[in-house]
């Protein structure tokens, strides 16, 4: 973006709570179930039927608010958001309007320039998910799948504080960080347990009031919120700079063509007539429930973060890549923690090789086939010079193919190291000896030379030789 | 049989005088002669009712007898019954066949009652003369011409005709007591709260109240012990104490403060009808309580106040009836947008038309704080008003409805003027209390009804008064003559 344009984002993040069963019913959440199997009377809006509120919603959104500060509503109310569709079953959706459960927080992100950057969060608010209509397979008609009608799904609303896609995503990604931290939600974007609306708008630098901004519709990964906004922003300053006007509308984004195209303007838009929920009590939140769940709270990315630097001694970038996702972090902790070698080690292993291995086999770091341990058991046959660094990567490759621990793959290929000084001084002789060319030129101050014979003598001994002791008798016989 | 009460039937059926079956096919045998002159019922379940009485025959021989074992009951068309159409008066429920029972119904059918019926109703509850039923009004039994009132209507008739003894109905803003006065029967509206709405096919939820229609306050409180009690399903209903209602009933009026609300009497109540009234309120002074005047300055807003709140909710509430999962649906539509145009154009009458449309224009952006907001402001100036009488009196006693039954068809065109037959009611519905109107007298031959009204939970004080004044009195006893 030029420096003419400055360009303004708010995001609006629904996240599903993990819970066993839905917000207003005892059906159950998981995934993936027979169309129709996991909807109840309730779910289906059949005449009659009331909501009753799973308790455990109201924790979880306890829980997150708490997580960024904000505050807990000692009285929220449910509302209804009347529209018609046919996969919204009562012809409205219960959800929180005037008074939302969480109201007030705050976090920070990394902004373009690596300075760190508070970002606002205007409220969070608990609803219910709608169901799914399908298109495809039924000819002329629609088919209506209610198994997600009724999961609960807490809305966060950040603050317009957000300038760039980039700081977007890094907003997204740590609001993701916190509800996985939490527990509170899988954090599945594929099974839609999290995605997200943009609200984007563009002003010319310096101007004081906002542009029109344009709403961009579910956006289910990182990558589209990106890219999505990315040509948003360009869509609407070359409309301005054309002599154009943005209207406010909603759009949608499409992966396949990457473009955002309208879906409806702000004249079509619904007047949802939001009336307080009269079948709902008031939610009331007292002083010991909140105590109770901040009881609960684990450390937080920041805090872990933090603490990775001053305890770890971790270099600062590796400390937040770790933290991001709290299975990694605890992972890197038993490694470092079992493992007779520097931490910062173990967050090189754990950062490269492992996570370039689990994202080529796109497994979480739960499914890794290394465990901890075992990653930690090999980190020590470095460190105690058992195996060089080189050779560690072939043993981590066999350990992830499943042919045993770093010891058992050491004996049983072969690979100690050879660190008996006059067995390596024999093979650098014969290797002096079946180069004498090379030699003279060494010896003659050609000494970039050195690197050819430390080549020779580890293909000689298949990379097992101490490297370290190759390179000091190497200089001690041609010097 | 027929013209006992349900608590002689009890006597009946426990000293063996006769079997549930005995008196479960006299009372169908009355229901097939006269069902076609009131068109009271809906749906007969002659067939589940026998094999019901059969049961609870036997389970009074094992030792094994509930507290309403064998006793016959119809059920308002708008609680959700297993198995059996519920149509809630509306052609867009005609092919409805609940998949459940509602709680009130669950409650009376463990409790032994025997399912007579379904009871036809004003569509949706939203009605004062049971006309705007899709199947029908409903004509009273005491004049044939005559409106029973409603939206209760079918069972007021049913149960003033005698062809049951007890009947459920709903309240929203005076449905079970308008036309328990207009037919000479007794309805009890509980507090909201006190019986659980699930499976009660919602109207206006902040107001709807499941109560019953019998010819008796000791009837009234047999059932209300069964139905009141918190529900988990429900979560408007309340925890809080269920009292032995039958043995309350003794408790004698001596002493009881009880509130003449000054702005009851004003022009709009019929000149005979307030005779009736007042003698009834001389009856319980000379029983030893004192009567005194209050103020309930805000109560004239009630009648406005009630056709913002209630129109809102339901305009939200009869949102899912859109043809998409259950009931009617239109043939052939061309896209999504017929599919709910026509749908629900040909399901819903025009009253349910009137207030969907009236309760979405509340709630519209624009109109939401001048309608709807302030009408939920006055409905909290009107409970205050009703608290604050409450800190001095007991109960408050007055009219039920402005006049006795009018002529089926007489107010039709004329919206305003039906609703203000509600003009008694409605404040106990807004303020959630708890209200009972109990024969009175009569006018030119017709019923007239007296109403009690209490604060929140005082079920038991409003029951004891009114059978307190049917032990004065028997203008309960008296039925109309064509059904005797």
């Amino acid at each position: 973006m030029s420096g003419k344009w400055e360009v303004v984002i708010g995001l609006e993040i629904h996240t599903q709570l993990a819970t066993k069963s839905k917000i207003f019913s005892g059906a159950s959440t998981a995934y993936g179930a027979d169309p129709n199997t996991q909807a109840c009377l309730v779910d289906l809006g059949y005449p009659g039927v009331l909501p009753v509120l799973n308790a455990e919603v109201v924790r979880m959104a306890a829980k997150f608010g708490l997580a960024v500060k904000a505050k807990i509503a000692p009285r929220s109310i449910f509302a209804r958001k009347n529209y018609f569709y046919p996969d919204l079953p009562k012809g409205y959706q219960i959800s929180q309007y005037e008074l939302p459960i969480v109201e007030g927080g705050e976090l920070f992100i990394r902004d373009d320039d690596g300075n760190e950057k508070r970002i606002g969060i205007t409220r969070a608010h608990l609803e219910e998910d709608a169901g799914k209509s399908v298109h495809e397979g039924f000819g002329k008609s629609t088919g209506i799948d209610l198994n997600r009608a009724g999961t609960p799904l807490l809305e966060i609303v950040s603050e317009p504080d957000m300038r760039s896609a980039k700081e977007a995503v890094a907003y997204m990604r740590k609001i993701h960080s916190i509800v996985r931290y939490l527990e509170i939600s899988d954090g599945n974007m594929q099974e839609g347990s999290f995605r997200c609306d943009a609200n984007v708008s563009v002003r010319r630098r310096g101007q004081e009031e906002l542009g029109t901004r344009a709403e961009l519709k579910n956006l289910n990964s990182f990558r589209f919120v990106e890219k999505a906004i990315n040509f948003e922003i360009e869509r609407q300053v070359e409309l301005i700079e054309d002599g154009g006007e943005v209207v406010q509308e909603t759009r949608l984004y499409d992966s396949d063509k990457d473009e955002t195209r309208s879906m409806r303007s702000k004249e079509e838009a619904n007047d949802y007539r939001y009336f307080p929920d009269p079948d709902l009590l008031p939610v009331e939140i007292d002083k010991s429930f909140i105590e109770a769940v901040r009881q609960t709270l684990p450390e937080l990315p920041d805090a872990k973060q933090e603490r990775f630097i001053s305890q770890y001694g971790l270099k600062p970038a590796d400390a937040e890549i770790l933290t991001m996702n709290r299975a990694l972090a605890d992972f890197f902790e038993q490694v470092a923690g079992a493992a007779d070698t520097q931490a910062q080690v173990a967050a090189n292993w754990v950062i490269g090789d492992l996570s370039a291995l689990l994202n080529k086999e796109s497994v979480e770091i739960q499914q890794s086939r290394i465990e901890a341990d075992a990653l930690a058991g090999l980190l020590n046959r470095i460190a105690d010079n058992t195996i060089s660094g080189k050779i560690a990567k072939e043993v981590f490759e066999a350990m992830w193919l499943g042919e045993g621990s770093a010891d058992e793959i050491i004996e049983a290929k072969g690979l100690r190291q050879i660190t008996d000084t006059s067995a390596i001084e024999g093979i650098v002789d014969a290797v002096i000896a079946a180069n004498p060319g090379q030699a003279a030129e060494y010896r003659a101050g050609k000494y970039k030379l050195h690197g050819f014979f430390v080549g020779q003598v580890m293909k000689e001994t298949g990379g097992k030789a101490n490297p370290g002791r190759v390179n000091q008798i190497i200089k001690d016989k041609l010097g | 049989m027929h013209q006992r009460t349900l608590g002689a039937l009890a006597t009946g059926l426990a000293g063996g005088e006769f079997s549930s079956r005995e008196l479960t096919e006299a009372l169908l045998g009355r229901i097939e002669r006269h069902g076609d002159t009131l068109n009271a019922f809906v749906t007969v379940t002659a067939d589940a009712a026998i094999a019901q009485a059969d049961r609870a025959d036997k389970a009074r021989a094992s030792g094994d007898a509930g507290p309403l074992n064998g006793l016959p009951i119809v059920h308002k068309d708008l609680f959700c019954t297993k198995g059996v159409r519920t149509t809630c008066g509306s052609n867009i429920l005609g092919n409805f066949v609940s998949p459940y029972d509602a709680s009130v119904v669950e409650r009376l059918a463990n409790a032994g009652a025997v399912m007579l019926g379904k009871t036809n109703m004003d569509e949706f509850a939203m009605g004062s003369s049971n006309e705007t039923s899709f199947y029908g009004p409903v004509t009273n039994p005491w004049n044939a011409k005559l409106s029973p009132g409603g939206s209760s209507g079918g069972s007021a008739a049913a149960v003033a005709a005698r062809l049951v003894p007890a009947a459920t109905g709903t309240d929203t803003g005076g449905s079970i007591r308008q036309p328990a006065a207009l037919t000479g029967t007794v309805g009890l509206k509980p507090t909201y709260g006190r019986v659980s709405r699930y499976g009660m096919v919602a109207f206006a939820s902040s107001l709807d109240q499941a109560g019953v229609i019998t010819r008796s306050a000791e009837d009234a409180a047999m059932l209300l012990g069964v139905m009141a009690g918190l529900d988990p399903r429900d979560s408007t209903s309340v925890d809080h104490r269920v009292p032995d209602y039958v043995a309350g009933l003794s408790k004698p009026v001596k002493g009881l403060k009880i509130g003449i609300v000054r702005q009851h009497f004003d022009e709009g109540l019929d000149a005979q009808c307030a005779e009736r009234v007042k003698a009834s309120l001389s009856a319980l002074e000379d029983a030893g309580a004192s009567l005194v005047e209050v103020d309930l300055p805000n109560i004239g807003l009630s009648v406005p106040t009630y056709y913002v709140v209630a129109p809102a909710e339901c305009s939200s509430n009869l949102s899912r009836f859109d043809g998409v999962r259950f009931g009617h649906r239109t043939d052939d539509p061309e896209d999504l947008l017929d599919l709910y145009c026509r749908t629900r154009g040909e399901g819903f009458g025009a009253e349910v038309k009137r207030r969907i449309m009236t309760g979405t224009y509340v709630l519209s952006a624009g109109y939401y704080d001048a309608y709807y907001l302030k009408a939920q402001k006055v409905r909290q100036l009107i409970s205050r008003d009703f608290k604050n009488v409450f800190e001095s009196v007991d109960v408050i006693a007055g009219p039920t409805a402005p006049t006795t039954a009018f002529a089926i068809g007489e107010k039709t065109d004329d919206p305003i003027t039906m609703y203000l037959n509600d003009i008694y009611t409605i404040g106990a519905n807004l303020a959630g209390l708890p209200g009972i109107s109990v024969p009175c007298g009569f006018a030119d031959g017709l019923p007239v009804g007296l109403q009690l009204v209490g604060p929140h939970f005082a079920e038991e004080t409003i029951l004891s008064c009114a059978h307190q004044y049917q032990q004065l009195t028997d203008w309960h006893a008296k039925g109309p003559e064509d059904f005797a």
